[in-house]
């Protein structure tokens, strides 16, 4: 079946703002579709409200809107563009959501607009439990015993004929989200009452537990003429009961006989033959019994997943990218196997190394959530890491995952982030692997294999000869390891290695094991006889990526590393990636001219550049990983392109970076740094409260805390680790009221490019992160701009910038303070590059290699619109977390609006992130006292704007005295009609709630937590309030209703 | 828990182009030396089946996936009696095998029939020489490591081209009957060269009675019988060498339906007037899509084979019915006239996927007195 001729232009839908459960793995799918449709010669327009994407850069698609997931907002681009049809299976839940959504609201009838790749009728068999089930009874599969429950009266009932344990599964959600698996009637009650709120369609799926069953995944691809082929096999580690999203992986699966395996593999082919899912990918779930053939259907996702990225990225097989074109009609043996050529992508993928998954968490952000693992997931990113034995690619991988679980006592029963180390803890012990089998459920051969690991290190001896150390080498242990048990330094490890010719030989994924030659530079390394590099005699450059996403290090940073690899090559240099995260962009095979896929630890790196011999390396595109290896790469002899590692430490120590300062005369709040809690009390006392303390050298603003007394003061330093001479504590004076200021600038040594301004809605004191922020700026004058600039320049300059940095201010009245300055890319670097036209981190590139700034010609344009980025929150996953803003930054991802007005671009944000703004209906206010004063004009503006306004007593009578109608509501508890049962009944349409008092469970936070599981929009800065009224006010005038491409906003570069 | 090098002795491998590899022995220890053709295979499961494939005999079997061992030995798993293969190379073997229905280890298995299991080894290396410069004869030894005295034996050792290894394939000695499971439906006369178990299973769960008869049965002694259909079992060696096996066939054709696979195959091929050829390394492996011209439709297919039918010397009266999409060798052939069916690849998978089940079904529906129940 030839490519399709009826359809000319396709509308792909992207998965908006970074959330868990939906990540970067869905830029990495959108991009590949996007090319591929247009490789065939289609029209693609793309809509995705996420800047910090590859899939938004102008060039990726013909139209590019970076506007609102929602049907309305679909709707009006639909009008606008009228594509022939829309691909919905690339762009995660979200997109297949919306697809749907559009269906039911008659649109796509209307506009008569083609579904690709998945029909709504498929969608619902696969998505909706209920059908699901039906399906698999058609077939004669299996599905583990459950009960539908729309109404929470249904619970007893199913007490009774399931028993305890159960698993609750709300539909149509996303990474597991509302599901649980409950022991007793209690927390049964409360699962149910969470799931049906958390399921867009009301309705939970109940059903018999088999945690502790293996679970499996399988990657299934299906054609048009019906073909199918199964990509990829993952067997997770952590057994069933625990998210996959959240299990250690490893591909293939490594304890199923063939006739185990095929039985699943047969069982998908009927599977997505049932649901009916025409083209692409799907991803099936299985859980399997460990002591018989037994198995159960667990899921079907009819659409490319986190699953595909990871099983693309083990295989070599282009998941997202093929199924665009399956999509177009075309077969799986049309198109040919890009890693082969010889051979079409007909196949099934054999592998000859094995893949590990590590998740990587951030619990330590939401203190009150307990760190433990369960059908809901939690992580925030992943690495993978591939090796020629289990051994070796769990080695790797928990090499990249930059934890150090030292100060965790995790235990075995529990599933936990840390669970894997306490099973090396224990065989360390001497704990036998039947026994840590019985209180794990983790299958005996992982065990066995990390007994391997075990017994190695603790057969490793003082000095090692060349056979012992390359044995180790090949199990998979780090030169740290070595380095540790021969009481000596990585150094000396790696040069003996080197001495005795102990080095990493590099292999490339081919997705044939070897049976043709592969055209595809994808290396890994490990320690065997032969090596497939081929360099070539180009000269290189080795882009450091990311690692894993986490919170304060997302894919920004990836886009920026992606952005490297581009400019490099267009400058004539091999560019060379290096990095560890399965879901991004710059883990893709046709990104760089060479792909190392390793760990980001400074031996991994440093035997990439003994094997590349590059011109430089580049570490300022990734983020805080890549930078803390500077100086032991530099060390070692590479050579680091731009910013030096002793400007990196200028910029960085708070001591040397102050001192800076004064010299050059650039206003900053007082500080002081303590090794000690007394020392600390006196630095505190002499700044005055209210004050910011943290330890030294963190990033996004870990265990930073604002202290308003000498209490609070103690009570943060008896939680934190001891402050210690090596590890000081950092005393700010913390600078109420001040507007927060964000620059990303690019030097070249000579000039300086300033690449936006942003102006922060929020107020100093919320991380940078986590606060929205507008630009160009609406509220600072000319003149405080040209300082900000000018401060920029001089700093660039005085700290021996060389590439992008980064720098916060903070400004009130006239002053402006320098907070800190990043000597890398920063998070803003998409958002701002898609603001102005001007690709910050392509520049900053053309700097690293030589270029000038004075010879490019780099006008941004900003005139015309404000673009505005507004955070999204993981608190909906983190039961106990108070959904407040401070210095700690706890956002996954960000969302950014476009419009003529401020007011417009923040309503499209915030609709975007989640948090859409109402245009009528009851606000209801409640402020802490110090914001009572200024609280009453934006009481009024809603009230002009025709919302009923509804406070706390408190907030009330300041508004009655000021005029204005206002309805009271009684303090929790104090009747039964409080304002919790306000919310619940859907009687408050927005909130305002600024923060007072400390402690847990205040009212307040009973507020915020009620808004969060109602979606009810909460504003808890007054600074957000005020500008969601401008928010309001454009949307009454209609503002969300201009879409406009990136193309034609930057029409000027285009 | 072993590690390293203890409790293993070295071991050496040598291609007959002198290339060399080292390793370690896991299993078979005391065999000390083995030759034969060197060959990969790319399934990534099943070393069970594949390890006690017939159609392995001779050949040193060089697994690219790097892990072996892992789930053990399984009951019912095997597909003949013992190993077959002269001796395995592997990247790691793991000696802790994890399956509830596995009862012992790979290595007993190994030693049971003294076949030399090597460990340790590049084969990802082995496997992209032998890819580049053609499947060629080695020589694996834990006693010798002279490089040069081996590569000498591995170029004494026979050359797989013109060798019989199938008239004496099979283990029997005179006719024996396998009832159907269930209802009997048909009987079939199956030539045994080195046959795969599984494959009687396919066809006796589908109702149909096996007379398995050793490869060099005449063609009256079968015709005595009367079967419904004759199969031709897979095997190892030449199918060039096997003149006397298509002497045998050729009166058949007409006679009875016939339904070859592999080897069986290729013994219709040539009893059809058919060429066979030396494939640079044959097809090894569990994941090549091959193109079924009937229904169109691509099936995934288990393959093991080193030598094909050659396509342009396909007589009129026989069609292509399949064909490999990886190199367009022939994968299936038709003499629709003559009723004569065969497959190069393995519908009975084991190990692999099982896409083409739906050949037996037609071969047992097309000879059948009565439709199973
Ligand atoms: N019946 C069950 N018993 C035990 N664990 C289960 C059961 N069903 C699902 N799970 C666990 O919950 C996780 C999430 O369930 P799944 O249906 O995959 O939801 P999602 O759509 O979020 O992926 C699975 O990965 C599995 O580990
Ligand atoms: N002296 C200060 N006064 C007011 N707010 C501050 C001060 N220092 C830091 N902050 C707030 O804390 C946030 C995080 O601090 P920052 O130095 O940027 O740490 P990070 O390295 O995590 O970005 C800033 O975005 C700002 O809102
Ligand atoms: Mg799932
Ligand atoms: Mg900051």
């Amino acid at each position: 079946m030839p490519r399709r001729n009826d359809i000319a232009s396709i509308l792909i839908i992207g998965s908006g703002p970074i959330v868990i459960g939906q990540a970067a793995e869905f830029d990495y799918s959108g991009t590949q579709a996007c090319r591929a449709l247009r490789e065939e010669g289609y029209r693609v327009v793309l809509v995705n409200s996420n800047p910090a994407t590859i899939m938004t850069d102008p060039e990726v698609a013909d139209a590019t809107y970076v506007e609102p997931l929602t049907v309305e907002t679909l709707t009006e681009i639909l009008r606008r563009e009228h594509p022939d049809a829309i691909l919905p299976t690339l762009g995660g839940q979200t997109a297949l959501n919306l697809a749907v959504e559009l269906h039911d609201a008659g649109i796509l009838d209307e506009m008569d607009i083609e579904l690709l790749g998945a029909s709504i009728d498929s969608i619902r068999k696969a998505e909706d439990r209920h059908l699901f089930r039906e399906a698999m009874d058609r077939i004669g599969l299996r599905v583990p015993e459950s009960r539908i429950i729309h109404n929470i009266s249904e619970v007893w009932q199913v007490t009774e004929q399931l028993g305890f344990p159960l698993i609750v599964r709300p539909s149509f959600t996303l990474g597991g989200k509302g599901g649980a698996v409950v022991q007793d009637p209690s927390q049964f009650q409360r699962a149910v009452s969470d799931g049906l709120d958390a399921s867009p369609v009301k309705s939970v799926l109940v059903e018999r537990s088999v945690a502790g069953w293996k679970e499996f995944e399988l990657e299934v691809m299906r054609d048009l003429a019906d073909n199918v082929v199964i990509v990829c096999s993952i067997e997770n580690v952590d057994p069933m009961g625990v998210h996959t999203g959240d299990s250690i992986t490893v591909a293939p699966a490594q304890t199923l006989s063939d006739r185990q395996y095929q039985t699943l593999r047969s069982a998908s082919l009927r599977i997505i033959r049932e649901i009916g899912v025409q083209t692409g990918g799907s991803n099936i779930q299985f859980a399997v019994d460990p002591e018989s053939d037994d198995f159960y259907v667990i899921e079907m996702n009819p659409r490319v997943s986190r699953s595909s990225a990871l099983a693309s990225k083990a295989t070599g097989f282009p998941i997202a990218k093929i199924a665009a074109k399956l999509a177009v009609g075309y077969a799986l043996d049309e198109i040919p196997n890009d890693i082969t050529r010889a051979t079409p992508a007909s196949f099934e993928p054999a592998l000859d190394y094995v893949v590990t998954k590590i998740p990587r968490f951030t619990f330590e952000k939401f203190p009150g959530t307990p760190a433990r693992l369960t059908t809901t997931m939690h992580s925030v990113g992943e690495v993978m890491a591939i090796g020629r034995t289990f051994t070796e690619s769990l080695l790797k991988a928990m090499a990249s995952l930059e934890v150090d679980p030292q100060d965790i006592v995790p235990s075995l029963e529990e599933p936990s982030p840390y669970r894997i180390f306490a099973v090396f803890d224990a065989l360390r012990d001497g704990m036998d692997i039947p026994e840590i089998y019985d209180r794990t459920r983790i299958d005996p051969f992982f065990i066995a294999s990390v007994a391997k690991i075990v017994a190695a290190e603790g057969a490793l001896s003082g000095a090692l000869d060349a056979e012992a150390l390359r044995e180790a080498k090949k199990l998979g242990l780090s030169d740290e390891t070595l380095a540790v048990a021969a009481g000596t330094s990585t150094k000396v490890v790696r040069g003996v290695r080197e001495a005795l010719g102990v080095v990493p030989t590099y292999k490339s994924v081919d997705t044939c094991a070897g049976e043709f030659p592969a055209r595809t530079p994808y290396y890994y390394s490990t320690y065997e006889v032969e090596d497939e590099v081929e360099r070539g005699d180009g000269p290189s450059v080795v882009v450091l990526g990311s690692g894993p996403n986490r919170i304060g290090q997302g894919v920004e940073f990836d886009y920026a590393c992606v952005h490297a690899s581009y400019a490099l090559k267009e400058s004539g240099y091999d560019a060379v990636m290096v990095n560890s995260n399965p879901e991004t962009v710059s883990t893709d095979y046709d990104t760089s001219t060479r792909l190392y896929f390793e760990p980001l630890s400074a031996e991994h790196v440093l035997e990439v550049i003994r094997r590349e011999k590059p011109e430089g390396v580049i570490l300022q595109f990734g983020g805080q990983s890549p930078l803390k290896l500077a100086r032991e790469l530099e060390a070692a002899g590479a050579t680091i392109l731009g910013t030096s590692p002793d400007a990196i430490d200028l910029a960085e120590d708070r001591a040397r970076f102050g001192r800076l300062l004064t010299e050059l005369e650039i206003p900053h709040p007082r500080f002081g740094t303590a090794s000690t809690p007394e020392e600390a009390r006196e630095v505190a006392q002499e700044l005055g409260y209210p004050a910011v303390v943290r330890p030294s050298y963190v990033l996004g603003g870990r265990r930073m805390e604002i202290v308003y007394s000498d209490d609070d003061l103690n009570l943060y330093l008896s939680s934190s680790a001891d402050a210690s001479p090596d590890h000081p504590t950092l005393i700010d004076e913390f600078m109420e009221d001040y507007v927060e200021v964000d620059v990303d600038a690019v030097s070249d040594g000579e000039d300086v490019y300033i690449g936006g301004i942003m102006e922060h809605v929020e107020e100093a004191g919320v991380h940078s992160g986590d606060s929205s922020c507008v630009t160009p700026p609406i509220t600072l004058h000319r003149a405080l701009l040209e300082r900000i600039e000018g401060y920029t320049r001089r700093l660039a300059l005085a700290v021996g910038v060389i590439g992008l940095m980064n720098v916060q201010y903070v400004v009130r009245g006239d002053s402006v303070m320098v907070i800190e300055c990043n000597p890398r890319a920063s998070r803003t670097v998409p958002f701002i590059s898609k603001a102005t036209g001007v690709p910050l981190a392509k520049v900053a590139t053309r700097v690293l290699v030589g270029e000038k700034l004075r010879d490019m010609d780099l006008e941004s344009s900003v005139s015309g619109h404000f673009s505005v980025k507004a955070p999204v929150f993981p608190f909906d996953r983190f039961a106990e977390a108070d959904p407040l803003l401070g210095p700690e930054m706890r956002s996954t991802g960000e969302a950014m609006g476009i419009d003529r007005t401020f007011g417009g671009a923040f309503a499209k944000a915030l609709t975007a992130a989640g948090q859409t703004l109402p245009i009528s209906g009851r606000v209801y206010i409640s402020v802490a006292n110090r914001d009572k004063r200024a609280v009453v004009l934006i009481a009024r503006a809603f009230a002009d704007l025709g919302f009923e306004v509804a406070a706390s007593e408190g907030t009330a009578e300041v508004l009655k005295n000021n005029g204005l109608p206002v309805t009271v509501v009684p303090k929790i508890g104090e009747r039964s009609e409080d304002v919790l049962t306000l919310i619940e009944g859907g009687g408050v349409d927005l909130i305002v709630n600024t923060p007072w008092g400390r402690g847990a469970r205040t009212d307040g936070y009973l507020i915020r937590r009620k808004a969060l599981t109602h979606g009810v929009p909460c504003i808890t800065t007054l600074a957000g309030a005020a500008a969601a009224i401008q928010g309001i006010e454009s949307k009454i005038r209609g503002g969300m209703q201009r879409v406009n491409p990136l193309q034609s906003l930057h029409a000027t570069k285009a | 828990m072993e590690y390293g090098s203890a409790g293993r002795s070295r071991a050496t491998v040598v291609l007959e182009d002198g290339t060399t590899f080292e390793g370690w022995s896991f299993a078979g220890g005391e065999a000390g030396e083995a030759a034969g053709e060197v060959v990969f295979t790319t399934s990534m499961v099943g070393y069970q089946e594949t390890l006690t494939d017939p159609s392995y005999r001779g050949q040193i079997l060089v697994f690219t996936y790097p892990l072996i061992g892992n789930y053990g030995v399984i009951p019912g798993d095997e597909e003949s009696r013992k190993v077959q293969a002269a001796a395995v190379l592997v990247r790691e073997y793991t000696p802790y095998y994890s399956n509830w229905a596995s009862q012992r280890s790979l290595a007993e298995l190994l030693d049971e029939t003294g076949v030399l299991g090597i460990e340790g080894l590049d084969t990802r290396a082995l496997t992209r020489h032998l890819r580049d410069k053609g499947a060629m004869r080695g020589v694996i030894s834990t006693v010798d490591h002279d490089a040069t005295s081996l590569r000498d034996k591995a170029n004494a050792h026979p050359e797989m081209i013109g060798l019989d290894l199938a008239s004496a394939g099979s283990e029997l000695t005179e006719p024996l009957l396998l009832p159907a499971f269930g209802e009997e439906v048909c009987r079939v006369a199956a030539l045994d060269y080195g046959v795969k178990g599984s494959i009687y299973k396919e066809l006796r769960g589908r109702g149909t009675s096996v007379l398995t008869m050793p490869g060099s049965t005449g063609a009256s002694e079968i015709l005595e019988e009367n079967p419904d259909g004759v199969f031709l079992s897979n095997g190892p060696g030449d199918p060039a060498a096997l003149d006397k096996a298509v002497d045998n066939l050729r009166p058949l054709l007409g006679e009875v339906p016939v339904f070859g696979i592999c080897l069986g195959h290729q013994i219709l091929g040539l009893a059809l007037g058919c060429e066979t050829y030396k494939m640079p390394f044959g097809h090894h492996g569990a994941n090549h899509p091959v193109r079924n011209f009937a229904t169109n439709r691509i099936e995934i297919t288990s393959q093991n084979h080193g030598f094909a039918v050659r396509d342009e010397t396909l007589p009129d009266g026989v069609e292509l019915t399949h064909r490999n999409l990886y190199d367009g060798t022939v994968e299936g052939i038709s003499a629709t006239e003559l009723r004569a069916w065969s497959v190069q690849y393995h519908p009975e998978s084991s190990p692999g996927p099982r896409d083409s089940g739906y050949l037996f079904d037609g071969f047992v529906q097309s000879i059948s007195h009565k439709t199973p129940a």
